[in-house]
């Protein structure tokens, strides 16, 4: 096993001043990847609330709904997913090896795509929010 | 085609299924939020729609075969992601049987409430 090679702090702090599209596609989708395995627990703990009842089920989920942090969070989240889905699917195109040369405009893209998703689902998830 | 590059040459098992799973969930992780949020709105949710959904075999299938999917791709790639960052020796076998169990306890858990919505009782 390798040791990761330590660069020094100034180095560290340098590489944030280059702009390298492959950089930070791999962050964002470290980033996004740590909030939806985040989300699926979460998720799975309020679905658990129908081992109670069916009852306690649909006041927990409609009580969260009705919460207007939770809709506006739940944007975050289809944007979140939007991207790790488009960022993904690039991912799995280069490990196939197409469109290599093309790999900085497919990030664009993604990017793209998911603010336009998740700007176009406003109106649907924020319906009746406030 | 020798001359291709393509990474799907000699990677390892977990290599392989974390893109198996990736493909499986592009699709489903899309289907499951246009389901539950365009065609069905989330604030409208009741456990009587919940169970008419999950009453149908295909969907209880599509949706424990993504649990059990999203939950290794998960999983699996918070451990890549604590190697890269430099995790190694005992700690990496102890992180790696947490992340185990806590994999096997979410599945569990997500099949009895799969199980309960679906009207599904084993003994």
């Amino acid at each position: 096993m390798a040791e990761p090679y330590d660069r020094g702090i100034i180095e560290d702090f340098g590489r944030w001043k280059g702009f390298s599209a492959g950089m930070w596609a791999w962050i964002l989708h470290k980033f996004t990847g740590w909030i939806l395995i985040g989300y699926l627990f979460m998720h799975v703990s309020v679905l658990s609330t129908a081992l109670v009842s069916g009852d306690v089920y649909t006041q927990t989920i409609q009580g969260l709904e009705g919460l207007a942090i939770v809709r506006v969070m739940e944007v975050g989240l289809l944007a979140v997913a939007v991207f790790h889905i488009m960022n993904g699917t690039r991912l799995l195109l280069v490990d196939l090896g197409l469109g290599l040369d093309q790999q900085d405009k497919a990030f664009y893209a993604s990017l793209l795509l998911t603010a336009i998703i998740a700007v176009a689902s406003v109106p649907t998830f924020l319906q009746g929010a406030f | 085609m020798a001359e291709r590059y393509s990474s799907f040459s000699g990677g390892g098992r977990m290599w392989l299924l974390q893109r198996v799973t990736a493909a499986f969930l592009i699709f489903v992780l899309a289907f499951h939020f246009f389901q539950l949020h365009f065609v069905q709105h989330a604030a409208d949710i009741t456990f009587a729609g919940t169970q008419a959904r999950m009453e149908q075999p295909v969907y209880y299938a599509t949706m424990v075969l993504f649990l059990v999917t999203a939950t290794f791709h998960g999983v699996n790639g918070v451990y890549n992601a604590l190697i890269n960052q430099g995790l190694s020796g005992r700690l990496r076998s102890v992180v790696k049987w947490l992340l185990v169990i806590a994999s096997v306890a979410l599945i569990v858990q997500g099949i009895r409430v799969a199980n309960v919505m679906a009207g599904v009782q084993l003994t």
